[in-house]
């Protein structure tokens, strides 16, 4: 039934497309069936073509193989210098792609996308450098052989005999702007090579005389004007879309191609793409991993990774799918998105179980209902590329030995218990040493302790005894009934096994990650958070872990690292700052710097990056694995969260901080203005009433007033003080100048400071005489202490007390002085004792002596700035006690004095 | 009068400071130069010979450390530094260059006249002067090297000893931490200010009845000591 409604999916996918699009610079590749027929030719001719009209275009590499017709096409037309690598000692030049960009033309030529960059590129392949071009805006023109085409690389193997290793993704060309077909029929070329006009390197000789065969070339011809056409039919297609004429808007086909980790997956991936090409369809590439099943050893665990990265790379959405059967799980993922088409492979040796249960291709057949099943066989291809390491069997000589011990103990118990007569016992004894043997070794041991076991039992329980004989033919079946019995056992104690360690790996898997997103929870700033997920990271990953973001300048730094990555800063910050950038994952086992040591994994959260995490795992190859690799992504996806989550609170935070000072700020302005012009005014208008004389003041009034003036300067001078106190605390301008001092000295030079503020007031000292040395700086204590006796002089009346003693709390090592001062006032209302020290608090009482509130925060300030603490507390017995600590820390100097000194001095008389 | 007045140097770059102290120091019975700058204030100085030099450290066009180095280089009158609070390296640094004494701005008038007469008579003190020296309840005899404390006789180390008299000799003036360490231990005593305040302590504890409230000896924080005179 015709759809008249245009898909909306595939509208946005074709908005955000069109998004991306604009913003891309435009590829032209230059394609072409073989060497030699005149691609770089062609482009360099569309470039003069462009550079004559005006465009700013640029080489970034042209071969020009010695072939002087090219060579001519590039006078004129700007080189880009060669990037010099030197790589084992042999010094390689590379396209240069950093000061490509850095250089910006409107159009670069780039000669032989499939080429391979030495090592030590950012990119292995040069279409990578062309994606990063074009992701930059620039456009580019490249040019190709229809042999480096990903899907078409076995179809060419097939008909050559050449294998190409150098290859270029579907999707590159797919998403090129123009694909422009440099055509020569197969006779030209030929007389063109044969002319010498076709570079053939040295090496390549023997290889291309096959290549240029006749028949290679028009099949390869062929191939080229059918990728070409299949290209122009795509593009009328879009348009079509574009423009609505299809009516046929039925969700496009959808082919799934079924994945293991055979080498036969390798064609049939490349089948399944081909397929998808022609229809155009969405495909999927899908791994079941079983979910009770042994550990897949390592080398197919290669394969199968190497496998979906092939159908990654060739444009395929990989999933991994986990269930018991393969095709219930491959045909419930179809329902669900739609696949209309299912590839599978065919099984290449009949198995034995295949006769007792229905093999993959049967069930998908028999339940695939409306869904298509194409089966194809497929030769196993490069072989010679997976290192096929033999799977290392287990077998080891101590399990066999306990098997063969347990069938003796199994022996020997049957013989003591129950004797020759008692035959169904005594093969219950050889089952249960089976038993315990496949529990504990596994199954070869235990098919072998089976083996033993039935020898045992004819050998020894079954007449004719010890031998091996048999009488009775009944005996017969007992053996084959004990023995298939033994192997079934065996084979279910193994299945559980697995199905436990599958489990307790699932399980180590899932509360690894529930102990990072628990500690991650549990850490407040982003700092913390990095800290703890990258200590979690270590662990459960066991891999060195470091963590990069940006700093002020916008330059990616490493934040943690513990204990590096064992690469160089320099590496690691440029290669962060690259993924920062693209958002997508670099160094080993990723195509973007492949030779590095360390993988670095975007971290990637709602809002955007924020962090690039860099992982050293050990041993080095452990992120090979599918497993792995994804456990990374989803460490890497909590943390990112985590950190998200704190950089928001930390930015809200910053906000809070800010409206906070600003409100400071407005008070202060207030508070100072009000505390600043109160004492200007009184003295503005005495000196005024002064100075006036008309009618002249008299003699008592004119002293009255003077006194009033005197008095104003002097608290405008207090207020000055300590506005100028603060800031210069706050600016960090005050250096702490700590020395050894006695206590009694900076209290006598405070209250000699304090005389005439105090005169009245009943002033008691008591410091013990046996007070040690206390290192402080004595201006700055000095402050404190006259801070707290002006405090108590404007708050409350009486006595006051200064007192000092050793703080006898052994909190503080090796000591701390205390020091106090008591006044018998009102005392501190209730729940302000610390609000007292915060900047411009001013005791709220009715008629309360001016003050701009700072005295007691300098107080704290300068305490603190001695490693100490200050605080204030109300006395039992009535009035406010102001207490500080002073840490004594450190050793007070030696006093040895020269005696030779004290012996020169004359004798002072006795 | 008699003798002619004494002829006082203020080097002042605040105008307004400068009209204070000519109103209070003429009132005093000094009479006043008055110099802007320290150039301006050195050659004052060369020209008129002046018996006391008040100078504001914050000058404009010199630092006034200078001023009191280029000053010392052949004169002896006393020098009084003026200064804002929490330059106290400044003070020392003019002290030990030098200068007889400071006064921190604000200050008083009384303060003021107070401290330009105890410099004053120490510069007319050319001799090693009396040998008696009496301060409240201490009598301090210079010839027999006796302390005697409300009538009690008090028994001093030698160092302690030769600290009071070194303080008596400059009695009223402060001296910066290193200056009493030159003259009472010498030359090599170096920047050991912990030998100082030791003996300070012991002394005040033999001659102060309350030593944390000190009558006589006074700390002057951050600079050094002073001993107090009567006025």
């Amino acid at each position: 039934m015709p759809n008249e409604r245009p898909d909306p999916d595939e509208l946005l996918r074709r908005l955000a497309e069109e998004e991306k699009q604009k913003k891309r610079g435009k590829l032209t590749v230059f394609f072409g069936a073989a060497p030699g027929v005149g691609k770089t030719y062609a482009m360099l001719e569309v470039a003069r073509a462009e550079l004559a009209e005006q465009r700013d275009v640029l080489v970034g590499v042209v071969e020009t193989h010695g072939r002087f017709e090219t060579a001519a096409l590039l006078v004129g037309l700007d080189v880009l210098p060669r990037r010099k690598i030197s790589y084992r000692g042999v010094e390689v030049e590379e396209f240069d792609l950093d000061a490509a960009l850095e250089r910006h033309p409107a159009l670069i030529l780039m000669d032989e996308l499939a080429h391979t960059n030495a090592e030590g590129s950012r990119h292995p392949k040069r279409w990578q450098d062309v994606e990063e071009l074009l992701d930059a805006g620039i456009d580019v023109f490249a040019t190709m052989n229809v042999q480096h085409v990903e899907s078409l690389n076995d179809v060419v193997a097939q008909i050559t005999g050449v294998i190409v290793r150098e290859t270029v993704p579907d999707s590159v060309l797919e998403r090129a702007h123009e694909i422009k077909l440099v055509d020569l029929p197969p006779d030209e070329l030929l007389l063109r090579l044969k002319d010498g006009k076709v570079y053939v390197s040295a090496q390549a000789q023997h290889a291309i005389e096959n290549f240029f065969r006749k028949g290679n070339l028009i099949a390869l011809r062929e191939l080229a004007l059918r990728q070409t056409a299949e290209r122009v039919d795509a593009q009328m297609q879009a348009y079509r879309r574009a423009q609505g004429i299809e009516q046929t808007w039925a969700a496009s086909e959808q082919i799934l191609v079924a994945v293991s980790p055979s080498p036969y997956s390798v064609p049939l991936v490349r089948a399944a793409r081909r397929m998808a090409a022609a229809l155009h369809a969405h495909w999927f590439a899908v791994y079941v991993e079983p979910r009770i099943s042994r550990p897949i050893s390592k080398a197919n665990e290669a394969r199968l990774s190497q496998n979906l990265r092939l159908a990654e790379r060739l444009g395929a959405e990989v999933v991994t799918l986990t269930g018991d059967r393969a095709s219930d799980e491959i045909l419930r993922f179809s329902r669900e998105r739609n696949v209309t088409k299912i590839i599978v492979g065919k099984p290449v040796v009949a198995k034995l179980r295949d006769r007792f249960r229905a093999s993959l291709v049967d069930q998908l057949v028999r339940h695939s209902g409306d869904i298509d099943v194409y089966v194809t066989a497929g030769d196993p291809e490069e072989e010679e590329r997976l290192p096929a390491k033999a799977v290392p069997v287990p077998l080891e000589l101590p399990s066999f030995l306990a098997a063969a011990l347990a069938t003796l103990a199994a022996t020997l118990v049957g013989w003591w218990l129950f004797g020759r007569h008692q035959l169904p016992d005594v093969v219950m004894t050889y089952l249960l040493g089976i038993m315990l043997v496949s529990s504990r070794f596994g199954l070869f041991p235990s098919v072998f302790a089976a083996f033993l076991s039935v020898a045992a039992l004819d050998f020894f329980f079954v007449p004719p005894f010890f031998t091996f004989a048999v009488a009775d033919f009944s005996h017969t079946v007992t053996f084959a009934v004990m023995f298939l019995v033994a192997v079934v056992i065996s084979g279910l104690t193994e299945r559980v096994k697995n199905q436990a360690a599958a489990a307790r790996q699932r399980e180590q898997r899932t509360a690894a990650l529930y102990e990072l997103s628990r500690e991650l929870t549990s850490a407040q700033s982003s700092r913390r958070v990095i800290e703890v997920g990258a200590a979690e990271l270590e662990r459960a990953l066991s891999s060195k872990v470091a963590v990069f973001r940006p700093d002020a300048e916008g330059r990616v730094r490493s934040v943690f690292a513990s204990p590096g990555l064992d690469e160089s800063a320099e590496r690691q910050e440029s290669i962060s700052q690259w993924v920062w950038l693209h958002r997508q994952e670099a160094g080993r086992g990723t195509t973007t710097l492949p030779s590095s040591r360390a993988l670095y994994v975007p971290l990637l959260a709602s809002g955007g990056i924020v962090g690039v995490l860099g992982l050293t795992p050990t041993p080095s190859d452990r992120f090979d694995s599918i497993e792995q690799r994804r456990q990374v992504d989803a460490f890497a996806a909590q943390l990112a969260l985590a950190m998200e989550r704190a950089l928001l609170a930390e930015q809200t935070e910053r906000a809070r901080r800010e409206v906070e000072a600003e409100q400071l700020k407005n008070s202060l302005l207030s508070s100072v203005s009000h505390d600043l012009r109160t004492p200007l005014a009184v003295i503005t208008g005495a000196a005024s009433t002064l100075l006036q004389g008309n009618p002249r003041v008299d003699d008592a009034t004119a002293q009255d007033l003077t006194k009033t003036i005197l008095e104003e300067s002097e608290r405008l001078n207090r207020l000055i003080r300590n506005l100028l106190d603060m800031t210069r605390l706050e600016s960090g301008a005050v250096k702490v100048n700590k020395e050894w001092l006695a206590l009694e000295e900076v209290v006598g030079a405070a209250l000699g400071r304090m005389e005439q503020r105090l005169v009245g007031r009943e002033v008691t000292v008591s410091i013990p005489a046996e007070l040690p040395l206390v290192p402080f700086d004595m201006v700055l204590i000095e402050q404190v202490l006259i801070n707290l006796l002006e405090n108590a002089a404007k708050y409350s009346q009486g006595p006051l007390e200064i007192s000092a003693s050793l703080e006898p709390s052994a909190s503080l090592e090796p000591g701390a002085v205390l020091v106090q001062v008591d006044d018998r006032g009102p005392g501190i209302p209730e729940g302000q004792e610390a609000r007292v020290f915060e900047k411009f608090h001013r005791a709220a009482r009715e008629g309360s002596p001016g003050g701009v509130g700072l005295g007691l925060s300098i107080c704290r300030a300068i305490v603190a700035a001695h490693g100490g603490r200050i605080w204030a507390q109300n006395r039992p017995d009535g009035g406010a006690s102001f207490r500080f600590v002073l840490p004594i820390q450190g050793q007070p100097p030696e006093l040895g004095l020269p005696p030779q000194l004290e012996q020169q001095l004359p004798e002072s008389s006795a | 009068m008699s003798e002619p007045a004494i002829v006082i140097l203020v080097i002042e770059d605040e105008a307004q400071m400068r009209r204070f102290l000519r109103a209070s120091l003429t009132h005093g019975g000094y009479q006043l130069i008055e110099a802007e700058t320290a150039e301006q204030g050195l050659v004052q100085a060369a020209a008129r010979n002046p018996d006391l030099v008040l100078l504001d450290l914050g000058l404009p066009d010199q630092d006034g450390l200078v001023v009191t180095e280029r000053l010392r280089q052949w004169a002896k009158m006393p020098i009084i530094v003026i200064s804002a609070r929490g330059q106290e390296q400044d003070k020392i640094q003019a002290l030990d260059a030098g200068a007889d004494d400071y006064l921190t701005k604000p200050f008083g008038v009384g303060e003021l006249l107070a401290r330009i007469r105890v410099a004053l008579r120490h510069a007319a003190k050319t001799s090693e002067g009396d040998s008696q020296f009496s301060l409240g309840e201490l009598r301090v005899d210079l010839g027999r090297r006796q302390v005697r404390l409300a009538d009690q006789e008090v028994h001093l180390t030698p160092i302690e000893y030769r600290l009071l008299t070194t303080l008596i000799k400059h009695a009223g003036r402060v001296l910066t931490h290193r200056q009493l360490l030159r003259e009472v231990w010498g030359p090599n005593a170096g920047d050991q200010t912990q030998y100082l305040r030791v003996y300070m302590g012991q002394l005040r504890h033999k001659l102060e009845q309350d030593p944390s409230r000190p009558r006589y000896l006074m700390t002057e924080p951050g600079v050094g000591y002073r001993l107090r005179t009567e006025e």
